[in-house]
């Protein structure tokens, strides 16, 4: 538990400066609320938050599970066939250079009022940087082992599912962590612009009401499901990976 | 055992000429050791016989490549480098198997689809004294036993050429012999092209000794040292010629320095990679 302590030490080290700026300089609730006023919400409307929470965690993973899905097509294509790179790479820097949030009003306008508009914003999100790190991987597999394939008279699919993919993972897994920490920006943004569900509903019909302590409590939820996916993400990947030894 | 000839091979990095017309021949169910200081090709040779190498604006190459049975060299020479090339994601045992998985139809065969093979590969492992250590990862085991393996995946393969360049460079001296008395005694009545830096490896490995040498480069008449290999270490003959040999790549050594800057020295390896 040696390399949990610290973070642990400095959380509640941040928690009690908080409560003692709030409580010496006696700002009102309505600009910030105190930790423990947050923390009494939290448990007074767990049942409201939970609920909220489980929508937005539903769009990331859905997000997540089509992003990178979308992601690994994407970098396999870019990989194998060299006119589509062409045509593709420009239309991959359009999605990324437009802003999602000037995005997400067309998307809900598309998409609907429900899941779906979120989850395709979030998915905006998430498919680049994986199909970016996929594909530097897969660019970059290390000679000798191509060579060796070829002498083996390898088929070329073969080398592509045995060699080039496996000693892509290293570089896809930076990828992922990446797209774990930034899918709730795309699912909130979509929350944001229209829904009836959420922590970025919550959020934004805290805020209009000055309950500021609830949307500090759905703040809270929603880092804490961040956080908890990315170390989830993390373990699974050094697992996977556990042949890998950096440089 | 099979004749390999290369005819009329020439090799130009950007404007220089490394080498040209150059003939090489390699008689069958032979070690040919070669030897030549760094940047004078002979990886360019070895790649060139191996069919690894590809057109690219800086580098020039073309030869002509023939067995003596008439039919291409193409898929029947194996094919070991300097790094081991073990997959670090595959056991030792997997990693033998390689050129299995890479040749058969379905992409996600399973071990008992391979089975024969696999009974196969185990053999040879443990003849290799690697039978405990079939199912560690490559960064589980010690550079010799990496190499070894390596050895395991070319004889698995069973062809009747085999290209090795530098297989033992990275291994200690003792490692070194025990992997040079393995590699000589599996690999006998194949035919064998060995690069290497070391001439004492050359002369105890050899049945023809060649050295490569000049710019552009030619190769020196085949050396041919007394005895059969894997020699004895104490033939005092082996160290007066590797001694002879040491004298005269360190003469190569000061005539390449002076006639070429060090700093514009290609290394063609990686000009072609």
């Amino acid at each position: 538990m040696k390399g949990w302590s610290r973070p642990l030490l400095a959380i509640t080290g941040l928690l009690l400066l908080w409560q003692l700026v709030v409580t010496g300089l006696s700002v009102p609730e309505y600009i910030l609320p105190a930790p423990v006023a947050v923390l009494a919400r939290l448990y007074t409307d767990a049942g409201l938050l939970w609920s909220h929470a489980l929508v937005t965690l539903a769009e990331m993973l859905m997000a997540l599970v089509l992003g990178v899905g979308l992601g690994l097509v994407t970098a396999l294509c870019l990989l194998s066939c060299t006119r589509l790179r062409i045509w593709l790479l420009p239309l991959l820097l359009l999605t990324q250079a437009m802003p999602l949030f000037a995005l997400a009003p067309l998307l809900m306008l598309w998409l609907g009022y429900g899941m779906a508009s979120k989850v395709a914003a979030a998915v905006l999100m998430v498919f680049f940087p994986v199909t970016n790190s996929f594909y530097d991987g897969l660019r970059h597999t290390n000679r000798d082992w191509l060579d060796l394939a070829s002498t083996l008279n390898a088929r070329s699919r073969a080398t592509l599912m045995l060699v080039r993919c496996p000693a892509a993972l290293p570089s896809l897994a930076s990828g992922l962590r990446t797209a774990v920490v930034i899918v709730p920006i795309g699912a909130v943004a979509g929350e944001w612009v229209g829904s009836s569900a959420g922590l970025g509903y919550l959020m934004m019909q805290a805020n209009a009401r000055l309950w500021v302590d609830l949307l500090f409590a759905a703040l809270f939820l929603l880092a804490l499901c961040t956080v908890a996916l990315y170390y989830l993400t993390d373990w699974w990947l050094r697992r996977l990976i556990s042949w890998h030894k950096p440089s | 055992m099979l004749d390999i000839h290369l005819q009329a091979a020439s090799l130009t990095y950007g404007s220089r000429c490394v080498f040209d017309k150059l003939d090489l021949s390699l008689p069958g169910g032979h070690w040919t050791c070669m030897l030549g200081s760094s940047g004078v090709g002979k990886t360019t040779l070895i790649r060139m016989l191996a069919g690894l190498m590809a057109d690219s604006d800086t580098v020039r190459y073309q030869g002509q490549v023939s067995c003596g049975d008439g039919k291409p060299l193409q898929g029947r020479c194996a094919w070991m480098a300097q790094q081991d090339s073990l997959l670090p994601w595959c056991s030792a045992l997997d990693n033998v198997l390689l050129g299995e998985r890479l040749r058969h139809g379905r992409l996600w065969c399973t071990r008992s689809a391979l089975s024969e093979q696999r009974d196969r590969a185990m053999v040879l492992l443990q003849e290799l004294g690697l039978a405990d250590l079939a199912e560690r990862l490559p960064h589980q085991l010690s550079g010799g036993q990496r190499q070894r393996v390596a050895l395991a995946r070319t004889l698995m393969e069973n062809r009747p050429v085999v290209l090795m360049d530098e297989p033992f460079a990275a291994l200690d001296a003792i490692t070194r012999l025990r992997l040079q008395d393995m590699a000589a005694r599996m690999l006998e009545g194949r035919t064998v092209l060995l690069i290497t830096h070391d001439p004492l490896e050359a002369v105890r490995l050899g049945h023809q000794v060649l050295e490569l040498r000049g710019r552009p480069a030619r190769l020196a008449p085949p050396l041919v040292p007394p005895g059969l290999p894997p020699r004895p270490l104490d033939d005092p003959r082996l160290l007066a010629l590797q001694g002879q040999l040491l004298a005269q790549l360190r003469e190569d050594s000061i005539h390449n320095e002076q006639g070429l800057d060090s700093n514009d020295r290609p290394d063609i390896r990686e000009a072609d990679a």
